[in-house]
């Protein structure tokens, strides 16, 4: 390889570097004074870049200048920074106090609505920027080619450092941050206004976004999927820098820029999966990124109240649970076949959803990939009726095995984190499951998938499908909610409500979590098998972000503080969605906004309204 | 009644379901230093918190310099010169000693000379040569003239000062006596919590005992060191 290819290679891989630091450090600056984890922050980079590719091509035919280029590229993110106030005044402000898991929830809330959003006004083709002028052309660097414009984002994102720098350490604002970062409540208690803090830190961190996707407009075109794509990488640069560290951020996004630029040489297919193992490396040896500190404790919980009382099922619940069952197995005499289709789903849906609950209701596990193992427990099941030629049978079998031991292997990192830091985690692994599904597309067909994921011909009518799917997944509930009662589900709630305590009375927290982690991922991949017949194919959505948030939704509506919520949660969200999505356009802005809504207003779901009905009886 | 910089009338407030004061009743007169005395978990701190709004009062009045207070959101207290130096000091240790300061930076009421930076540098000589030093890589004492240098920035009329004295050493204790009666003749009134009866008697005029949430017991620092009976009901471990 010669000298020039390889600093070409590492200039582009900076370049990267920088429009990733850009975005990463707007993310950072908000989590540091707010604690929130913003999924919003995607999105206010795809506004940036849409709002962009709108000013400033209308700007050029004024006059097309470099100057009016930059001052449309500024507009775009000052009017990002004017969005993010309005989420703050209208949303943040009432997320402060209320567990993390919520406000991941709520500012997924906001993603979907601005994807519909984005959609209405926008269109959903995508939309090329223009070029920016004076920046054009190549430069001769050592006998290669290089862009300009990547030469001048290389130097904009040290620059954006800089400034932040000197915001940071020379105004008053900058130390007003700082000091929030450490101790808000302390700040607020020397007469400054947390409300004007926080409001102005949503500003700058929504406008540095925009400034992201505005500076893109040359290199990408406007898309309505550019969202999650971006977010996701700037987790991963948050998590690795330190969370709330700017200079962090910075070097870590340059690692990543630099880890994607020689990777893609090695390794073309799997660039992205590089990336989650260098974050889940760092967050095994520095638990609080490259510098990160731990967080102060804040006084916060993490999680929403879990599950707390266990009852043994009364004579209500047990004739509920006995109707519930009966209607299930009844909907293939009566019901047609789309209701068949329906139901069955329910039944798939309820035990992922259960499954889920079981981390996060009972083990305080805030698991923000778990269509990871459904997805993997699908694919299993589908690649190895369609590519390895067995029939639906072992597949079944193979299914939940894959969920438990991706689970396994996942979890073993996973369980040596907690909270936050937990959560994203979870969530990286889940995009390695999905890049490698998306990406290795000899094998799993890449984003078309794989069809022709039909059962054996025994049960090849959806009816008698119907009851297969019934049998496996309602005893895998009632087995999975046998261990909520066991020793086993008691010691997950101990060490949920206090690690140390539970490790003081001689518990081995991790072992017991990692267990959990396993188990739910092996129910979570049976579900993900029964999926795959049912649908007769298997594509990367079933392991994508948008599905994990589905369940999460399914456990909120249910109630996380009861054991049969997420069950009821699952049913009701999978039949609203089933009957509302085919009737109206912005299904993802009704989803989102009743995720919102859910959070603030019934946090306890469907399942704690029925405990309170018959708390109150 | 014009004289009183404080005055706080059936307070309660509490924790959850735990219920920490049960009406609690104390005043503070403008420039005096008055110590609220009571064994570990009497409601000492819990008090302070509650006066200065970080945990809502859930019953009571508290009256500051004439406007009523309760309910207020801390910042507002603060800025109406009500200053707050926490028990566990709660220094930002990522920010130098004189950006600690800037944080707690408020504008002067009333006509009085503003505190500075400067000033305060006379008055904890210990600060002036650490000034571009992270608070991190500061002593416990250090850091407890940080915390009150930092609230004395606010500008305040009065002061809660969470016990001052815990775990510092003989000497610095003996500092942190003189820098609370230098702000006394700075004309600034101080309400401490305190355990130590020799520190309170050092520097206080008035001693407030409470014990289980209620106050019991309220006069001057000598009769309280005269009177062997309250102490050994109330303070006495």
């Amino acid at each position: 390889m010669d000298i020039g290819f390889i600093v070409v290679q590492s200039l582009s891989g900076l370049a990267s570097a920088s429009a990733l630091f850009i975005i990463a450090s707007g993310l950072t600056l908000v989590f540091g004074v707010t604690r929130i984890v913003n999924f919003a922050h995607g999105s206010f980079y795809m506004l940036g870049a849409y709002i962009a590719v709108t000013v400033v091509p209308w700007l050029l035919e004024i006059d097309r200048s470099p100057t009016l280029f930059f001052v449309g590229v500024l507009i775009s993110a000052i009017a990002v920074g004017v969005l993010g106030v309005l989420m703050e005044l209208l949303l943040l402000r009432r997320l402060y106090k209320v567990p993390e898991l919520f406000q991941l929830l709520a500012t997924f809330g906001v993603v979907l609505m601005v994807q519909d959003a984005v959609l209405k006004i926008w269109g959903p083709v995508d939309i090329p920027g223009p070029r920016a002028p004076g920046l054009r052309h190549g430069v001769e660097i050592l006998g290669q080619r290089f862009p300009a414009y990547e030469l001048f984002l290389i130097v904009i994102g040290p620059a954006v450092l800089g400034l932040l720098w000197l915001l940071m350490h020379r105004t008053r604002f900058g130390i007003l941050i700082r000091a929030a970062t450490r101790d808000r409540e302390m700040v607020g208690a020397l007469g400054v206004n947390q409300a004007m803090l926080f409001t102005g830190t949503l500003f700058l961190g929504a406008a540095l976004a925009g400034l992201g996707g505005a500076l893109q407009i040359p290199r990408v075109s406007a898309s309505s999927q550019m969202d999650l794509s971006i977010i996701t990488e700037a987790f991963v640069v948050t998590v690795i820098g330190g969370m709330g560290s700017v200079p962090g951020a910075f070097l870590a996004a340059v690692l990543i820029g630099q880890l994607q630029a020689f990777g893609v040489l090695v390794f073309p297919k799997i660039t992205l999966v590089l990336v989650f193992l260098l974050m889940a490396v760092v967050l095994v040896v520095k638990p609080w990124g490259l510098l990160g500190r731990p967080e102060a404790a804040a006084g916060r919980a993490a999680l929403p109240e879990g599950i707390l009382s266990i009852r043994a099922f009364g004579v209500p619940e047990r004739i509920i649970a006995g109707l519930a069952i009966a209607a299930m197995l009844a909907v293939p005499v009566f019901g047609d076949t789309y209701m068949v289709k329906v139901a069955t789903e329910v039944l798939i849906f309820a035990l992922a959803a259960f499954s889920l609950n079981f981390l996060v209701g009972n083990g305080g596990i805030v698991s923000f990939g778990h269509a990871a193992y459904f997805g993997l427990g699908a694919y299993a099941a589908g690649l190895l009726v369609t590519k390895g030629g067995l029939p639906m049978e072992p597949a079944l079998v193979a299914a939940p095995i894959a969920g438990a031991a991706f689970a396994a292997l996942f979890g073993f990192f996973v369980v040596r984190l907690s909270g936050i830091y937990l959560a994203m985690l979870t969530l990286a692994f889940a995009q390695i499951a999905y890049a490698v599904c998306f990406q290795w597309v000899e094998v799993t067909g890449g984003d078309n998938g794989v069809v022709g994921v039909w059962p054996s011909a025994w049960a090849s009518s959806r009816h008698v499908y119907h009851y297969v799917v019934a049998i496996c997944a309602i005893l895998a509930i009632i087995a999975l909610r046998r261990v909520v009662y066991a020793p086993f589900g008691a010691t997950l709630r101990a060490a949920r409500d206090s690690e140390q305590r539970a490790d003081a009375i001689g518990i081995d927290v991790r072992t017991h979590r990692w267990l959990a982690f396993t188990l739910a991922g092996g129910a979570a991949g049976l579900a993900g098998g029964l999926y795959a017949f049912s649908k007769g194919s298997i594509d990367p959505t079933l392991l994508a972000i948008p599905l994990s948030v589905d369940f999460l939704a399914m456990i909120l509506l249910g109630g996380i503080q009861t054991v049969m919520g997420a069950v009821a949660g699952a049913a009701a969200f999978h039949t609203i969605k089933d009957i509302f999505m085919p009737l109206t356009d912005f299904w993802r802005f009704l989803l989102g906004a009743s995720i919102i809504a859910l959070v603030l207003i019934f946090p306890r779901g469907l399942g704690g309204a029925f405990a309170a009905l018959r708390g109150r009886a | 009644m014009d004289d009183l910089v404080l005055d706080v009338t059936g307070l309660k407030a509490g924790y959850g379901p735990a219920e920490i004061l049960f009406g609690v009743d104390l005043t503070l007169r403008r420039g005096e230093v008055a110590a609220l005395m009571g064994r570990n978990g009497a409601g000492k701190s819990t008090t302070m918190k509650a006066i200065m709004g970080m945990l809502p009062p859930r019953a009571g009045r508290i009256r500051f310099a004439g406007a009523d207070i309760t309910g207020w959101a801390p910042y507002r207290i603060a800025r109406a010169g009500l200053g707050y130096v926490p028990e566990d000091r709660r220094i930002f240790t990522d920010l130098t000693v004189a950006e600690n300061l800037e944080v707690g930076r408020r504008p002067a009421r009333g006509g009085r000379a503003p505190w500075t930076p400067e000033r305060l540098w006379s008055f904890f000589p210990n600060l002036a040569e650490m000034r571009g030093r992270r608070a991190s890589a500061m002593s416990g004492g250090e850091q407890q003239m940080l915390t009150i240098a930092r609230t004395l920035m606010g500008n305040p009329d009065a002061v809660l000062l969470d016990e001052p004295s815990e775990g510092l050493a003989p000497v610095i204790v003996e500092q942190m006596a003189e820098a609370v009666l230098r702000m006394k003749e700075e004309g600034i009134a101080v309400l401490l919590s305190e355990q130590s009866l020799d520190f309170a008697a050092a520097v206080a005029d008035r001693a407030i005992v409470i014990e289980r949430g209620e106050i019991r017991w309220n006069g001057t620092m000598e009769a309280l060191e005269n009177d062997e009976q309250v102490r050994a009901t109330w303070l006495t471990v």
